[in-house]
């Protein structure tokens, strides 16, 4: 995408604008990412809750696919990849997917839309080599086109709408998970915080000074990676490689909802994706574990890889994701327990720096999401 | 007052000696948002892991910087551990030691020595 560092790291397009904000760069899936600004992790959080935050997401990958035949054949073809209607998708629709292996397990998690006579997908930054691989094999009939030369950024919060709404007339009136191009943007109604808030692809020529118009805009602040963390872990949200891996099925994760009724049992297009004995199963029969939300009764955050036990000592998994909420004022965490572990308000004990503490199944999201639907 | 390379500043006060973290460590760690505390009336031996502290983004220890014994703790830390980022060398105090003998304390940097360690 763009020049490396002496590290080996790639530099995000606006990574000139980052340093100039005062980002602190980290090293985050082989990129140099702004981790936060200075106001630091818990300011950039509630900022967003509370107003808007601009996100550079450039490091994921953004991939067109378009047929060689029918868009149908297209449709199909990647249906053959995962557990989702993609043929019943609407034009200038987003949804989300999942890349399942023939054990079930989840690839990557990703967003596609319908533009008519392509497809727009975006996948997760550590998995996009091995991704558009996969998509190039499995797809012969489809032409899988990387976009290397756009950046992605987004607005989140409630004040995103009328902030972009200057800047890009027409984002207003889109729902959630709506998909438009407008001029050389792309826009999606989505995002990663479980705010209100739009994705937006922008050619590299003109992000920056885009993102310098944003800035600009009342209310607007340029939020780093840890805040992303903490807000999507508040609203439920999965991150690819802790939550959800190649070893975590769909219905583990609790992702059921992503898997529409077309390919279930008895539905038109059943089965058919990789691993679809497993899911189907699971489907019918409930997963061995699922994934749940956690509240630590005390004050102490459980981290990820914070072993759970059920309170006679039965070892029960481990947390995926855990931290601090800061919306919700107090530690937070995802994890998988066996499933007659999972109801909301199960007691369980976690372990932390050798003392077995107490923790509840709590419902997800943590923090309610606030999608214009 | 003085510094360690932990990044702990100790002051004394009468016969004890009051232990926090930097105004650096601080700004480091991110925002606290969970402070452990020893026990008072524990002896402690230098180099013991006495205190966790917890911010947004990880978890870090704070080490007893000598000999001695916790004679009072902080409390208020455990209520508000955002102070440790509002004031971390008034306020955000950890714990109080009372040691053998205060000169030990001589070994340790001034401020100008910890301004240069920091840069």
């Amino acid at each position: 995408m763009s020049d490396l560092d002496a590290t080996g790291l790639q530099r995000l397009p606006l990574h000139d604008l980052h340093v100039e904000l005062g980002g602190k760069m980290v090293p985050f899936a082989g990129y140099e990412m702004p981790v936060q600004y200075a106001p630091g992790v818990m300011k950039e959080h509630l900022h967003t809750r509370a107003a808007a935050g601009l996100f550079d997401v450039s490091h994921m990958g953004q991939v067109i696919l378009r047929p060689k035949g029918t868009m149908e054949a297209l449709c199909l073809a990647f249906e053959a990849l995962m557990p989702v209607d993609v043929l019943g998708l609407a034009v200038g629709r987003q949804r989300y997917g999942l890349f399942t292996n023939d054990q079930g397990g989840i690839l990557d998690d990703l967003m596609f839309a319908n533009r008519g006579d392509h497809l727009f997908v975006v996948v997760n930054a550590a998995c996009k080599v091995a991704d558009v691989a996969h998509m190039t094999d499995a797809m012969p009939g489809v032409e899988v086109i990387p976009i290397a030369d756009r950046a992605l950024l987004a607005l989140q919060g409630p004040g995103a709408e009328a902030a972009l709404e200057r800047h890009l007339p027409g984002v207003a009136a889109m729902r959630f998970m709506d998909q438009a191009v407008i001029g050389e943007a792309w826009v999606s109604r989505s995002g990663y915080t479980g705010e209100d808030g739009y994705e937006i692809s922008l050619p590299l020529a003109g992000a920056e000074a885009f993102a310098r118009r944003l800035l600009a805009e009342p209310g607007v602040m340029p939020i780093g990676l840890g805040a992303r963390d903490s807000l999507r872990l508040e609203a439920g949200l999965c991150l690819y490689g802790h939550d959800i891996d190649e070893t975590t099925s769909p219905v583990e994760a609790g992702l059921t909802w992503a898997i529409q009724k077309a390919r279930r049992a008895g539905g038109a297009r059943e089965g058919g994706f990789p691993g679809a004995a497993r899911t189907l199963r699971e489907l019918a029969e409930g997963p061995e574990r699922q994934r749940v939300g956690l509240r630590p009764d005390g004050r102490a955050p459980m981290r990820e890889g914070t072993e759970l036990f059920a309170p006679d000592g039965t070892p029960l998994g481990s947390v995926t994701s855990g931290g601090f909420g800061p919306s919700v004022n107090a530690p937070i965490a995802m994890g998988y327990v066996a499933r007659h572990f999972a109801t909301t308000g199960t007691p369980l004990e976690g372990e932390v720096r050798g003392k077995r503490l107490p923790v509840t199944v709590a419902d997800l999201p943590f923090q309610p999401t606030t999608y214009k639907r | 007052m003085k510094f360690t390379k932990d990044h702990e500043w100790l002051r004394v006060e009468g016969d004890l000696v009051v232990v926090g973290i930097t105004e650096h460590a601080a700004t480091q760690l991110g925002d606290v948002v969970f402070v452990e505390l020893p026990e008072p009336e524990t002896m402690v031996a230098e180099g013991d892991e006495i205190c966790v502290i917890e911010s947004v983004k990880a978890a870090s220890d704070i080490l007893a910087p000598v000999d001695g014994e916790i004679v009072e703790v902080n409390d208020k830390l455990t209520d508000k551990p955002g102070l440790v980022n509002e004031d971390p060398t008034g306020a955000a105090w950890f714990f109080k030691m009372r040691i053998d003998d205060l000169s030990v304390l001589d070994q340790f940097m001034d401020e100008d020595e910890y301004q240069d360690l920091v840069g």
